[in-house]
C-alpha cells in the first residue's frame, strides 16, 4: 500500500494552517488506492458502462422502489441513467456505492444520496435536509439550493450546491469538500473533523462552532464565529486551490478568492491523528 | 415530530381547504394523532363565524374522558342561552359531530374577551376559532379523515394554515391539537412545530395579565404571546420578532390573521422549512412533498435561514 501520509504533504497541508489534512481514513487508504485497484472488489458494485444510458421516471414509484430499480439498471451495465419526476421524494439515490453517472431531472426531499461512496450526481432542483449525508467519494452537484445538515457527516469527495443552503452545513464532516455558491445558515462547520467549505456568500451566526480540525473559507460576511473557530492567513497555496477547485465545480470561476476569509480550528487535539488501534496493527 | 404547512393566494381565492388537504396528507408521516386546519374562506365579513366544541372526540386513540353524548346537547344548550341573554343572533347553525359545532353569529361584539370569557365559563365548552373569515377545524386523525369528516374540501378562499400533530408533551386530544385561536383576537390563528423550553414561565406571566390559555400544549404559548404582544398595540410582525427571543426552545410556526400569513423561525434553524414563493402564491411546509402536492411542476424553493421572520398579504 501506498503510504498516502508523505512528508511533503504534510508539510504542505500544515502551511495552509491544517494540521493533518492528508486523510488517513479507512476509505482513503483501502478502497481508493489506485496501487491496489485490481484488487479491489466491493460488495454489491457491478461494472457500468458510462455510454450506456437510460431514463427512469419514478413519478409513481416509492423511494425504496426507486432506489431499487437504479440498482437493477446498474446491474444491467447502465452507468447514466436520468430521473425524471422526483419531485421532492425522499431517500433517494441512496446507498450507491458504484460508479454511476447519475441525473435527477427535479428536486430532492431528506437523505438524498445518503450513504454513498463514487457517483457522479447532478440534481436539477433542490435538495431537502441532509442530503449526501456520509459521502464516502463521488460528485455531488445541486443546481438550485439545499436544505440544512447539507453533507453532514461526509467523509470525501465533492459536495457542491450552486445556490444556498440552510443551517449546519457541513456537520461532523470528516473528509472531503463542501462548496456553497450562495449563502450559508447558521451554525456551519458545526463539530467538523476535517474536510474544507467554501461558502462565496454570507455566513450565518456561529460559524464553525466547536470545529476540530478541517477549514472553512467564506466569501461574504460571517454572522458571528463559534467557539473554537478562528482566523487563519489565507495562503497562496489556499489561493490556488480554491481557484482550481471553484473551476473544477463550475461554480464561481471568476471569483476574487484574494479576498476570502479563513477559518481554522483554535484549539490543538492531543493524539487526534492517531491510528485507531486496528489500523495500527495493519500498519505494523 | 410534527408538520405544518399554509398557503395563501394573493389576488385571488381558490380551493384552500382541498389544497392544504394534500399538503397535509403528504406530511401525515410526521404525525396523525391530529389534524388541524385553519381555513380564512370568502365571506360577506358581515357575521361572526364561531366554531367551539361541547366535548371531545373520545374515539379510538383519544386521551380523554369518556363521557355521555347527552351532556353535549346540555352543554349546547346552555350555550345558546348564553349568547340569546348576550343579544347575539344565531344565522346560521351547523353540528357537523355530535361535539363539534358552527354558527354564524350576527352580533355588534365589542370585547371580544368578555363575549369568549362568558361562552367558555360553560363547562366542557371552547372556542376553537372566533372570527369573521377564520374557521379552525381540529379533529383526531390524519389529514384526510378531518377534511372528509368536516367536508373542508369544498372551502374556498384566500389563505389557510394547518398542522399535523404527533403528540408529545400533552394528550391526544382536540384541545391539544392544533391551530390555535390567537385568543381573544378575531381572525388570528397560529400552528407551530418544536418545542418550547420557557412554556410555564411566560404561562405563568401571561396568565397574570388576564391571558387564557386551554390546554398545557406549549404551542399555545405562541398565539397567547402573539395575542398579548398585539393587545399592547405591537403590529403583527413585531410581536414575531419578539418572539425570536422572548420564546425559548426549537421552533418554526406560522401565523395568520384574515388578510395575512406569516412565518417565524427560531435562532438556531433546528426546525425544518421549505418556501415556495411567488408573485400570486405563498406556499410552505415542513417538507417540499407538501408544497409539491398543490405544485406538482419543477419550482424553485428555499428554506428560510435561521431568525427569520416573513409577513405575506393576500
Amino acid at each position: 500500500m501506498a503510504n498516502l501520509k508523505t512528508v511533503s504533504k504534510k508539510s504542505k497541508a500544515q502551511s495552509m494552517g491544517m494540521h493533518t489534512e492528508v486523510l488517513t481514513g479507512r476509505t482513503q487508504q483501502k478502497f481508493f488506492n489506485p496501487d491496489e485497484a485490481e484488487n479491489f472488489y466491493y460488495f454489491g458494485t457491478y461494472d457500468v458502462d458510462f455510454n450506456k444510458r437510460t431514463e427512469l421516471d419514478v413519478k409513481d414509484m416509492t423511494a425504496p422502489e426507486a432506489n431499487k430499480e437504479i440498482d437493477n439498471l446498474m446491474s444491467q451495465g447502465y452507468g447514466t441513467i436520468v430521473i425524471k419526476n422526483p419531485q421532492g421524494k425522499h431517500s433517494l439515490g441512496v446507498g450507491i456505492l458504484n460508479k454511476l453517472n447519475l441525473i435527477f431531472e427535479g428536486s430532492l426531499g431528506y437523505f438524498g444520496m445518503g450513504s454513498c461512496d463514487g457517483p457522479i450526481v447532478r440534481i436539477n432542483g433542490r435538495v431537502g435536509w441532509s442530503c449526501a449525508e456520509n459521502l464516502m467519494a463521488g460528485k455531488v452537484v445541486i443546481e438550485k439550493n439545499a436544505g440544512s445538515c447539507f453533507g453532514a457527516a461526509i467523509r470525501g469527495g465533492d459536495l457542491i450546491c450552486k445556490g444556498s443552503v440552510g443551517a449546519r452545513t457541513g456537520i461532523d464532516m470528516k473528509g472531503g469538500t463542501i462548496i456553497i455558491g450562495g449563502d450559508a445558515g447558521a451554525f456551519t462547520g458545526f463539530m467538523m473533523q476535517r474536510g474544507r467549505i467554501i461558502i462565496l456568500g454570507d455566513v450565518g451566526i456561529n460559524l464553525g462552532d466547536s470545529m476540530y480540525d478541517g477549514t472553512i473559507f467564506v466569501g461574504g460576511e460571517i454572522g458571528s464565529y463559534g467557539s473554537d473557530a478562528v482566523d487563519a492567513e489565507l495562503t497562496k497555496s489556499d489561493q490556488d486551490w480554491l481557484k482550481r477547485k471553484l473551476k473544477v465545480a463550475e461554480i464561481g470561476e471568476n471569483f476574487d478568492v484574494s479576498k476570502m476569509k479563513k477559518i481554522v480550528a483554535g484549539k490543538k487535539l492531543w493524539n487526534y491523528d492517531n491510528l485507531e488501534p486496528t489500523e495500527k496493527k495493519g500498519a505494523i | 415530530m410534527c408538520g405544518i404547512a399554509g398557503l395563501i393566494h394573493r389576488g385571488k381565492s381558490s380551493n384552500v381547504g382541498s389544497e392544504l388537504q394534500g399538503m397535509l396528507q403528504a406530511l401525515k408521516h410526521r404525525g396523525e394523532d391530529s389534524t388541524g386546519y385553519a381555513l380564512y374562506g370568502d365571506t360577506d365579513g358581515k357575521n361572526f363565524i364561531m366554531r367551539f366544541k361541547v366535548g371531545e372526540n373520545v374515539g379510538e386513540g383519544s386521551s380523554s374522558v369518556m363521557e355521555d353524548v347527552s351532556v353535549y346537547d346540555e352543554r349546547k344548550k346552555i350555550v345558546d342561552q348564553t349568547l340569546a341573554e348576550m343579544g347575539a343572533n344565531v344565522v346560521k347553525e351547523e353540528r357537523t359531530l355530535p361535539y363539534s359545532l358552527r354558527y354564524e353569529i350576527d352580533y355588534n361584539v365589542k370585547d371580544l374577551l368578555e363575549f369568549s370569557q362568558r361562552i367558555e365559563s360553560i363547562p366542557g365548552v371552547e372556542i376553537l376559532s372566533m372570527g369573521k373569515s377564520l374557521e379552525v377545524i381540529k379533529d383526531l386523525g390524519n389529514a384526510k379523515m378531518v377534511c372528509d369528516r368536516y367536508s373542508l374540501d369544498k372551502v374556498v378562499g384566500t389563505h389557510a394554515i394547518g398542522h399535523a400533530r404527533m403528540a408529545t408533551e400533552s394528550g391526544v386530544d382536540i384541545k391539544s391539537a392544533h391551530p390555535f385561536w390567537g385568543y381573544p383576537f378575531s381572525d388570528v390563528s397560529v400552528v407551530h412545530n418544536g418545542q418550547l423550553t420557557n412554556y410555564w414561565n411566560n404561562r405563568r406571566v401571561l396568565e397574570n395579565k388576564g391571558m387564557r390559555f386551554m390546554s398545557e400544549c406549549d404551542s399555545e404559548l405562541i398565539a397567547v404571546y402573539l395575542a398579548e404582544k398585539m393587545r399592547d398595540g405591537a403590529t403583527l410582525e413585531e410581536g414575531m420578532k419578539a418572539s425570536l427571543t422572548g420564546l425559548d426552545g426549537v421552533f418554526t410556526y406560522f401565523v395568520a390573521t384574515k388578510d395575512s400569513l406569516g412565518m417565524a423561525k427560531d435562532t438556531m434553524a433546528a426546525k425544518p422549512l421549505v418556501l415556495y414563493e411567488s408573485d400570486d402564491l405563498v406556499a410552505m411546509g415542513s417538507e417540499e412533498i407538501a408544497i409539491r402536492s398543490v405544485l406538482p411542476q419543477e419550482i424553485d424553493t428555499y428554506d428560510p435561514f435561521d431568525g427569520e421572520v416573513k409577513v405575506w398579504q393576500i
